[in-house]
């Protein structure tokens, strides 16, 4: 075998030879061999190496350089410098990726990623990219090495709990569907990720799709179905595409299908996408809609496990469930349980909104404190405003404030606290917030998306949103917070489903954690953090104001009246409350009661 | 000459297609009803009773599915459709603002049509991209961090 110093890869995709690579690969033998370099440089095709948009290109070994935009004339200019000289020609190295991943950063401190290990790192649509990544390993494990009791024992082990918000051992509900008799039996993948702020299933969709589909696989082996689906949401359809590319090319390979990996095992999913409805991520509703039927919860017992879908046994996990179990089955129950707390194990992916400096995803281990998510992870409230409260657990999760800080983040905590782990969308709040505006918010959200099959969800939650309206507007009454209060007990006894039991825990956190502010509202008709349009009004400061008449002449209402240089006033009946003058006055004169 | 198809032959030629990539089958329903919706911009009745006689079911059980999904629309919408993101993350940066100027510039209220017929504006739940709130969707196409004096180019490329 010849052995050569350095050898270059010249991309011939066809869009690459589209360009030129052709006549570039001949220039560049030709140079050679007038140089005399041709019996040390070795000169070969590959297939893509980049992006091809700056094509022709090519990688040059053992210094790894990449280099673009080349013509036939580059190249005596190329090779002098590189293999004579021994210089990268810096002109044509490919420039840094400047891509800016607004959602998900290089890991923060205090971030372990198992979940959202492959994320931005592997082409999605690219099968092999997976497997480079120890990708389908896990399978195999299980399918040769494995009895489905002993996948399930193991991730019993691992303390894997629900990630969808419930956070009920996984693998306990896998041996409740391998328990049942009869073939018909289906696997399902919870991907319809409603929660306002939470993102980081779609992301795990769009940038890691084999990890669901592995995880699942290896579900259905450890329960015995050979049927599954994947409910996918429609406002993600980017994901839904990514997972059907995934999909298809799983089947390629055989695993999906027809005795996988030659284990006598069938598997095989496809994806539906909803329509646009909340109540959906739900899984009696869930089903109901890939029945093809109004999206409506039904009470439970039975569960799913006894009567789901087509009332066969069925499991339901959520996404973020089924990609932590290849990790699980390939490195072991022992490794995943060492990170987190007592109850809680592993990690858990949140989506952090709101004032702090960075926002976008997050992968902690559990039992980490919320002020170190905050403070260490996210990196602070923004403009060095002080932390007021953070929602936890999406829309039927509560507000925390600052007093609670120091909780650990894992499903017994945030229950205790009042609130929820929810599936991960964490809302920080700084103190221009007004809490019982956020509450009325969540409000207006869960009585929009109530299905309206059950009594106290469909009028309770209404009932609820007009009274924070009432307060919002200055015409809150004595009695409205105990009103609100029994209201809460009664809507969360007695709703059918998840949406309507949660639905009042924004409204009850924040009577209990930020009860002086439905007081100022309702009592001294004043909105604490200013927000509240009723309660507010603004005012000139004569000392201040120069009399530009700039806040005169933005004023949509002509609320705003005085002489040029002289202070001007606000006619407090007129004004709406917008706001405009105050952005727009240079001299900071206007300030707001 | 080229006629153009009337409305009517339309919204047969979708649903027929409908019902030939997906099957008539129940568990179909919700797939069958998102194509038509996509082709037609909305369903209208004469889609749902094809629908229901393929599928043979009541027209109101069709109708009651119809009826409950948030991305299907049993009423005229305009040529195009922005559906504003109204959650809390693109709340708490400033999506108020935004739905303000989309409802100045068109001169029209959440949930209603221009009565030219060209725009709709639907608030919808969230959309999934909150870090780049506020955001909205305008057809297929998603707009991020979008600020109230950027909403006017935005509208203006869909003119004509």
């Amino acid at each position: 075998m010849k052995y050569f110093r350095s050898h270059i890869l010249v991309c011939k995709d066809p869009d690459c030879i589209h360009k030129g690579a052709h006549e570039v690969m001949d220039a560049l033998q030709d140079e050679l061999v007038a140089e005399g370099l041709i019996n040390e440089i070795q000169v070969l095709e590959t297939s893509r190496i980049g992006s091809c948009w700056n094509g022709p290109e090519m990688m040059v070994y053992p210094e790894g350089v990449h280099y673009t935009n080349l013509t036939v004339d580059d190249i005596p200019y190329l090779v002098e410098e590189h293999f004579l000289k021994g210089r990268i020609a810096t002109r044509f190295v490919e420039p840094e990726k400047t891509v800016k991943d607004e959602e998900l950063g290089t890991p923060k401190s205090k971030e372990i990623r198992v979940v959202l290990r492959n994320c931005g790192k592997i082409d999605p649509e690219n099968i092999e990219d997976y497997i480079a990544e120890d990708g389908y390993a896990a399978l195999g494990k299980a399918l040769t090495e494995m009895t489905p009791n002993q996948v399930i024992e193991t991730v019993l082990a691992s303390g894997l709990r629900g990630r969808g918000g419930a956070g009920f051992p996984a693998a306990r509900k896998w041996s409740f569907v391998a328990g049942k008799q009869g073939s018909e039996k289906f696997l399902i993948c919870n991907a319809d990720e409603g929660d306002p702020g939470a993102f980081m299933n779609r992301r795990v969709l769009e940038s890691d799709p084999h990890a669901v589909l592995e995880g699942m696989i290896i579900a259905a082996y450890a329960a015995g179905i050979n049927q599954g689906y994947i409910y996918c949401r429609a406002e993600y359809p980017i994901a839904v595409k990514t997972l059907n590319i995934a999909i298809n090319q799983a089947r390629a390979l055989g695993l999906l299908g027809k005795d996988i990996l030659g284990s006598g095992f069938d598997f095989d999913l496809e994806v539906r996408m909803g329509a646009g409805a909340f109540v959906c991520g739900e899984e009696t509703a869930l089903m109901a809609s890939i029945e093809g039927k109004r999206g409506e919860p039904r009470p439970r017992p039975p569960f799913p496990a006894d009567s789901g879908l087509w009332g066969k046994p069925s499991n339901v996990n959520n996404v973020e469930t089924y990609a932590n179990v290849p990790q699980i089955i390939l490195k072991g129950a022992d490794w995943y349980a060492s990170m987190g707390n007592e109850k809680s194990k592993g990690t858990k992916t949140f989506a952090i909104a709101g004032d702090v400096n960075n926002t976008g995803l997050i992968e902690v281990p559990f039992g980490i404190s919320l002020r170190e998510i905050v403070f260490d992870v996210c990196g602070g409230i923004k403009d060095g405003k002080q932390f007021k409260a953070i929602q936890t657990g999406g829309p039927m999760g509560g507000c925390l404030p600052a007093s609670q800080l120091d909780l650990p983040m894992d499903y017994e905590s945030m229950t205790a606290a009042g609130s929820m782990m929810g599936s991960g969308g964490l809302i920080v709040m700084d103190e221009d917030t007004c809490m019982v505006d956020i509450a009325r918010f969540f409000m207006e959200f869960t009585q929009d998306e109530s299905c309206g099959k059950c009594t106290p969800c469909r009028v309770g939650t209404r009932r609820i949103l007009e009274i924070l309206n009432r307060i919002c507007e200055g015409k809150g009454r004595h009695g409205d917070i105990e009103t609100l209060e029994l209201l809460c007990k009664e809507i969360k006894a007695t709703s059918l489903c998840g949406l309507g039991q949660g639905a009042p825990t924004p409204v009850e956190s924040t009577l209990k954690h930020f009860r002086d502010e439905y007081e100022a509202h309702i009592y001294q008709k004043k909105c604490p953090a200013r927000v509240c349009k009723s309660l507010i009004s603004y005012e000139i400061q004569p000392d201040i104001c120069t009399g530009c008449t700039v806040c005169a002449r933005n004023c949509p209402v002509e609320a705003i009246s005085g002489e040029r240089r002289q202070p001007h006033g606000i006619d407090p009946d007129i004004c709406v409350r917008c706001g405009i003058c105050m952005q727009v006055c240079n001299f900071n004169a206007i300030i707001v009661n | 000459m080229v006629v153009e198809a009337s409305i009517s032959e339309r919204v047969h030629q979708a649903v027929e297609n409908a019902l030939t990539r997906f099957g008539a089958q129940d568990d179909e329903l919700i797939p069958i009803l998102t194509h038509v919706n996509h082709e037609i911009g909305y369903l209208p009745g004469q889609a749902l009773e094809e629908i229901a006689h393929a599928l043979r079911k009541p027209k109101s059980k069709v109708f009651t599915v119809a009826s409950f999904y948030g991305m299907l629309s049993t009423i005229p919408v305009g040529k195009h459709v922005i559906r504003f993101c109204e959650s809390a993350p693109c709340h708490v940066v400033g999506g108020r603002q935004v739905i303000l100027a989309l409802q100045q510039a068109l001169n029209i209220n959440i949930g209603q049509t221009t009565s030219d017929g060209h725009w709709t504006l639907l608030a919808v739940s969230c959309l999934g991209i909150c870090a780049v709130g506020p955001a909205f969707i305008i057809d297929d196409d998603v707009y991020g961090n979008v600020s109230p004096d950027q909403v006017p180019a935005i509208l203006g490329k869909y003119q004509g």
